[in-house]
């Protein structure tokens, strides 16, 4: 088999990994290149849990969280947020695409917005091909 | 090292039918530490929770990992299953490998079954590193503070009082009784407002159960669920309630008047007061901003006055018969705890001075409650209808709908109960003085209630005229006196204009004053309208963010009087289940921080949603602590900390770090 993307998925227990437990049972098919990792909240993952995914050859990264205004725990979300552009500038310093990591609001019942969103993200990582820092960059 | 047992679920077909579960077992047997890979149909049914049971049992594994669906619905399941068996319950992973993989990917078996064993490598490297842990419990007082009398907070105390828990009572007003005690009769069953509202007020009064504590407020609130410790206000009465009779002597000889604020201004009261004749607790206290005596010693110095209180002697009239006056009253505080609140203090009506275009200076457009207290047999009139401007009977009054409601410049919400008494106003009126005429002016009606229809349908019958078509575009003065309404008929398809005696606007219901202030008191948040905010609207209707407290009532929004109640018996059972037990229970997945290694920034207080985390000193630095009561749970803390000096148990840095690990290494 050849190369296939792996993406690395962080997200809140509350809203995109619900979305993602919906999708599986409305049948809703992406990519099986996506594998999540559940967390609280995405106040919970902390940048160095990206840079890791990435030294360790993720081809990209998604942050799942509740939509500003909905997070369980009042506020993470934003706090996510704020961190994620910081992140997000040093990474593209260290010339990792930006497309690579990505921030998403996704909704408990946003099933067809989770599976859009691998399904496009898969596809862009394929047109990237793999992560630089694999290719040994 | 551990000894990990990892079983995979065929759930029916629905794993098996994507996953080739042989190729997972085999790869789960190659993970490091991992010392038993069993699949059974249905791990969940009795005899595979049993396979776990056992092998713990028999102590082949230590650790567990089941590969199934989804954590949000069988975790708990397994996690109890592990409790029977003797192993901590937080040495329990779960592998979604239904709803996230063999669901989503039913048409690639391969990709599946390759996801599944990274899954499954994801969950073995989080179990590996996972500690025991405890749920804690803590000690919650038996008792209960409801905020606010208006129906809603009356009947949550009564409900708690009749559980046998202790209840306090705060209410603002000397009175309890709120918006209700102004009506006068109530929709849709027209029973009297006051016939309905008084015996449970008195109920209220004498309960043994409930301390009522009027003409107070909230001062400041610290603890969290199970523990408030709520600091009360009392403000000085200026009257000795032990010795006042309520009597209402001092009434009679007190010269100051002021607007009476029960009947919205309509007539004055005097100076010392009681609120109104049905007041509960019916006691008197002076307002200081009218009283002659404090006026007098404000400006000059000098005393003066003092008649409630020493009468006039020269013309032989005694002042307060139980000598309750008491001048140098002080505000008084309190401190009680409590093991949760109820928030119930309800709204206020908008006034009409919003609104120019409604000639809001005549003093014969009124609000809606201003004309409830009109033609309430305890109001300024004694129920006779007499225009405030001449003192004559009106021969004819419009009805305003919306006004500040469903209304872009002012509130876009619809206060859902005006359209009902704008139906019992006008059958009040008809059935008082069958020959008036009245036009009821909507945008269109909304009687979505039980009775409700029957009731809009029987006022149309008493020959009331509903005039359906957008907002009334204005109320005019006219020189004979009259009102003119310049609205649009829908169903003439034209603009009408009719001239009227007096006008009655159906302002909207708004939040409290004070309705924001008394929720970041107690960490409840208001929604974009500011009425205080349900955390979920089907599944947690009468609960706040706040853990312990509940809001019910108008202080949630609109609402009518069936709903207030049916809401406030809700928060009464909520707030009842909270604190009967005795003891509240805090997850065991929160923060903790490691004080040798934190550096004493801070960023974690200010970053805490939950206001968990204080500086605490500790041998002479100061170091941060996490409350494990406040903590909510949502490690924003431990993802923040320069020093990683925050452990977020559960969730661990170390665990999420070796999930990662896994992911990308198979
Ligand atoms: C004109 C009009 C007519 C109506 N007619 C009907 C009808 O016919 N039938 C019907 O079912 N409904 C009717 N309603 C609706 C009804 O009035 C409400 O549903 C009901 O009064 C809500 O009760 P509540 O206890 O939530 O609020 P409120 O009655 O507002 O009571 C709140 C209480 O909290 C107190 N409070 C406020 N702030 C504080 C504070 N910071 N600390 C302590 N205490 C505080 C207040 O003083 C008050 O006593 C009508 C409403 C209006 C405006
Ligand atoms: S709980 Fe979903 S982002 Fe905070």
């Amino acid at each position: 088999m050849g190369w296939e993307p792996k993406i690395v998925v962080i997200a809140c227990n509350w809203c995109t990994y619900a979305a993602a437990d919906l999708a599986g049972s409305l049948r809703y098919s992406y990519p099986p290149t996506a594998h999540i990792i559940r967390v609280p909240c995405s106040g919970r993952v902390e940048p160095e849990f990206i840079v890791k995914a990435l030294i360790n050859g993720a081809d990209a990264v998604l942050i799942g969280g509740c939509h500003p205004g909905d997070c369980h725990y009042r506020s993470g979300n934003y706090k996510a947020l704020r961190r994620f552009k910081l992140l997000k500038r040093v990474l593209e310093e260290l010339g990792i695409e930006e497309e690579r990591i990505r921030l998403e609001w996704i909704s408990g019942s946003e099933a067809k917005k989770f599976a859009e969103v691998i399904t496009e993200l898969d596809a862009k990582i394929r047109e990237l091909g793999p992560n630089p820092i694999k290719r040994g960059v | 090292m551990a000894k990990i047992g990892v079983y995979v679920c065929h759930c029916g077909e629905n794993v098996k039918g994507a996953v080739n579960i042989q190729e997972v077992l085999d790869f789960a047997k190659t993970l490091p530490e991992v010392v038993i890979a069993k699949d059974y149909q249905f791990m969940c049914s009795d005899p595979g929770q049993n396979l776990i049971k056992e092998d713990i049992k028999e102590g082949l594994i230590d650790r567990v990992v089941v590969a199934a669906c989804t954590p949000r619905t069988h975790e708990p399941i397994f996690r109890k299953a592990l409790e029977e068996a003797g192993l901590n319950k937080y040495f329990y992973e779960m592998a979604n490998i239904r709803d996230q993989d063999s669901w989503a990917h039913w048409h690639d078996k391969l990709g599946a079954t390759e996801k599944a064993k990274r899954l499954i490598a994801s969950a073995v490297a989080k179990v590996k590193l996972a500690e025991p842990l405890e749920d804690r419990y803590q000690e919650a007082e038996k008792s209960v503070m409801v905020i606010g009398g208006g129906i809603a907070g009356i009947f949550a105390a009564l409900d708690l009082a009749e559980m046998g828990l202790k209840v306090y009572l705060v209410e603002k007003q000397p009175s309890i009784g709120g918006n209700m005690a102004k009506l006068d009769k109530t929709f849709p069953t027209m029973d009297c407002s006051a016939c309905i509202l008084t015996p449970k007020m008195v109920e209220v009064g004498v309960h043994p159960n409930i301390e009522l504590i009027t003409y107070a407020e909230v001062e400041d609130v610290k603890g969290y669920v199970g523990n408030f410790e709520v600091t009360i206000r009392k403000k000085a009465r200026y009257v000795d309630w032990e010795k006042c009779t309520g009597c209402g002597h001092c009434m009679t000889i007190c010269p100051s008047k002021a607007p009476n604020e029960f009947n919205l201004g309509l007539n004055d009261r005097t100076a010392i007061y009681i609120e109104f004749p049905q007041a509960v607790p019916k006691k008197a206290v002076i307002d200081t901003d009218n009283c002659l005596y404090f006026k007098t010693l404000r400006k000059t110095g000098k005393v003066a006055c003092k008649i409630c209180e020493k009468g006039i002697p020269s013309k032989n009239i005694a002042g307060c018969p139980a000598e309750a006056i008491k001048f140098e009253d002080k505000d008084e505080f309190l401190t009680v705890k409590v093991g949760a609140v109820i928030l119930a203090t309800g709204f206020k009506v908008m006034e009409k001075h919003h609104f120019k275009e409604y000639s809001p200076n005549s003093p014969d457009v009124l609000t809606a409650l201003e004309f409830e207290r009109l033609i309430s047999a305890t109001g300024p009139t004694e129920g006779e209808l007499r225009r405030p401007s001449d003192g004559k009977k009106p021969k004819s009054v419009a009805f305003i709908s919306c006004v500040g409601s469903r209304d872009e410049r002012f509130h876009t919400y619809c206060s859902k109960v005006c359209c009902m008494y704008m139906f019992k106003h006008a059958k009040i009126l008809k059935e008082k003085y069958p020959d008036i005429d009245l036009y009821l002016f909507f945008i269109d009606v909304r009687t979505a209630g039980k009775d409700f229809e029957e009731f809009y349908v029987s006022t149309k019958q008493l020959g009331a005229k509903v005039i359906r078509g957008g907002r009334v575009s204005a109320v005019d003065i006219k020189p004979n006196g009259k009102l003119r309404i310049r609205a649009f008929d829908n169903d003439l398809c034209s603009p009408v204009e009719v001239d009227v005696d007096l006008v009655v606007l159906a302002t909207a219901i708004e939040p409290g004053i004070d309705t924001e202030k008394l929720g970041r008191f107690f960490g409840a948040s208001c929604g974009r309208e500011g009425f205080l905010r349900e955390v979920h609207t089907k599944l947690y209707p009468v609960d706040t963010a706040s853990r312990g407290v509940f809001i019910c009532g108008c202080v949630q929004g609109p609402k009518d009087i069936p709903e207030s109640v049916s809401q406030a018996k809700a928060a009464a059972a909520s707030a009842a289940a909270t604190v009967m037990p005795g003891k509240i229970k805090f997850e065991a997945i929160s923060a903790e921080v490691i004080r040798n290694k934190c550096s004493s920034c801070g960023v974690c207080v200010n970053l805490c949603p939950y206001n968990a985390i204080v500086l605490e000193e500790y041998q002479g630095i100061y170091k941060a602590k996490v409350e494990p009561a406040l903590c909510g749970g949502c490690g924003t803390c431990a993802s923040a900390c320069p020093s990683k000096a925050i452990i977020f148990h559960g969730f661990t840095t170390e665990q999420i770090l070796a999930q990662i690990e896994a992911l990308t290494t198979y």
